[in-house]
């Protein structure tokens, strides 16, 4: 076992570490309030909204994260310079960093799962609470603040920690592009110092530790719920 | 009976002259049976050609030998050279301290160029100074990666890696970078294609052997000093003699290697 790649590059795991933990929380939050409104919109929505939102979540949960990541980044991305004037007027958005496609991709693609989600907690909640939210004389959003949305997401938080899990484990995808995520750092060693096993192993014991946080994490409020048997 | 038998020998005996008929040769040369073009491959007549068969055929005749070129596989190429299969690796073997452990090495006969390549619409300047600010892609943990880490990223250039090569090339097609570095002779490939129509070549960086080593040299057994020198001094005389720089005409490969330099 060779161990001394650890300490002199520790400034470049954590640089990796950053980029990760930056994915999967961004992508997580944006992506569950987009998440949100496309649940309620295949559930309330009239047919065109209804339509729309379930075709987003076929294309998201129907192709390989990888292939919507390479589609915006290589595909839409190398398409701006051919825009006329785009090269003279709109530079910064040839020049976006990588890492905003990475961003945009993640969060969509999380969008897209947790809204089919939300979609079934949403109409796990019995009617009856509904009615009686409204029978109080509660204005609908009010409803939907206050009653609907608390029950449904509660009931749904199991569900979302595995989602999140996965989504961590996704992120390592970002190290195709020039992007250097934890897994592009270790990789970067791999490559410089010839030693294939140890950073591997490190990197699987990072991602395990990270696992355990957000398990925690989402028991810590899963606890908070009272059950009622 | 006896007659048809004698025919026999007579015709095994031939074939088996013939069959050894290299061995007449005074220096087997040993080369990898994978192409590598256009250093050593095979026409359509399965006769090898290249810029390294060409350089061959040249130092052979200015040391006085006569060459032949013995097939082997790359994996097995230092074991044959032990062997006595045959006399020499031409293969473009790059000079390495490891390998040097087993076997003696030539002088550098060629190195690939580190070349960096841009835009058509940008100037030919393409010194550390003159690329402050700009971005310029280049393949994780190579030998360029580490020549940029030295001579540029401190100048104020902006360094972004890539797991491979093409991924850079295909960002420098669609304009996320100013300019890549890699190797000469991989580059060229690019150029011509259509995706490379956007950029030219700026030139070579200048060679730092610490970064990007001392190129490829014929690997020779340690016990043969002699043909060591003899070597070393026919790769000289054809610096001298200009004979380099035709034969990197006839293969267009100006700008993408460098020979060893006149004395």
């Amino acid at each position: 076992m060779h161990w001394g790649w650890l300490v002199p590059h520790l400034p470049l795991l954590f640089h990796g570490l950053q980029i990760t933990l930056l994915i999967l929380v961004f992508s997580v939050v944006v992506g569950f309030i987009l998440a949100v409104p496309i649940g309620l919109a295949q559930v309330t929505g009239g047919p065109v909204a209804r339509t729309i939102a379930k075709a987003y979540c076929s294309y998201m949960r129907g192709t390989p994260l990888l292939t919507q990541l390479w589609l915006l980044y290589y595909g839409v991305g190398s398409l701006f310079p051919m825009i006329p004037g785009m090269r003279e007027n709109f530079m910064w958005l040839i020049r976006l960093d990588a890492i905003y496609y990475v961003l945009f991709a993640f969060t969509l693609n999380f969008a897209g799962y947790e809204a089919e989600v939300m979609r079934g907690a949403f109409l796990s909640v019995p009617r009856g609470e509904l009615e009686a939210a409204r029978a109080i004389g509660m204005s609908s959003w009010k409803v939907l603040s206050r009653v609907w949305f608390p029950r449904a997401v509660l009931q749904v938080l199991p569900t979302l920690t595995g989602e999140v899990i996965g989504q961590l484990k996704s992120t390592p995808l970002a190290f195709t592009l020039p992007v250097m995520d934890l897994m592009g750092a270790t990789s970067k060693i791999r490559q410089d110092t010839y030693i294939i096993y140890e950073p591997l192993l490190f990197l699987a014991l990072v991602y395990m530790i990270l696992t355990f946080i957000i398990t925690r994490a989402f028991g810590y409020f899963e606890n908070m719920i009272p059950k009622r048997k | 009976m006896t007659k048809t038998k004698t025919l026999l020998m007579a015709a095994l005996a031939a074939g088996t002259m013939f069959a050894a008929a290299p061995a007449y040769a005074d220096l087997k040369m040993g080369v990898a049976a994978e192409p590598y073009a256009p250093f050593t491959s095979k026409d359509a007549s399965g006769k090898w050609v290249g810029w390294e068969v060409d350089f061959m055929n040249a130092l052979c005749a200015d040391i006085g030998e006569k060459c032949a070129i013995e097939e082997v596989a790359w994996d097995g190429i230092i074991p044959a050279l032990q062997a006595k299969k045959f006399d020499m690796i031409m293969s473009s073997m790059s000079i390495t301290p490891e390998r040097a452990k087993t076997i003696n090495f030539s002088n550098m006969y060629y190195n690939s160029a580190a070349v960096i390549i841009g835009a058509k619409s940008d100037d030919k300047d393409f010194s550390p100074e003159h690329l402050k600010g700009k971005t310029i892609g280049v393949q994780v943990s190579t030998t360029h990666a580490a020549y940029l880490a030295k001579y540029y990223e401190p100048k104020g250039a902006v360094i972004k890696t890539y797991a491979t090569q093409d991924e850079a090339n295909a960002d420098l097609a669609a304009g996320r970078l100013d300019y890549i570095m890699a190797d000469g002779v991989a580059l060229g490939a690019f150029l011509d294609s259509s995706q490379g129509g956007c950029c030219e070549q700026k030139g070579a960086v200048p060679i730092d052997i610490d970064i990007l080593g001392p190129g490829v040299g014929f690997g020779i057994r340690k016990e043969d000093t002699a043909l060591l020198d003899k070597v070393n001094k026919g790769i000289q005389d054809l610096a001298n003699n200009g004979t380099f720089d035709k034969i990197t005409a006839t293969w267009k490969l100006e700008g993408k290697v460098v020979t060893p330099a006149k004395k």
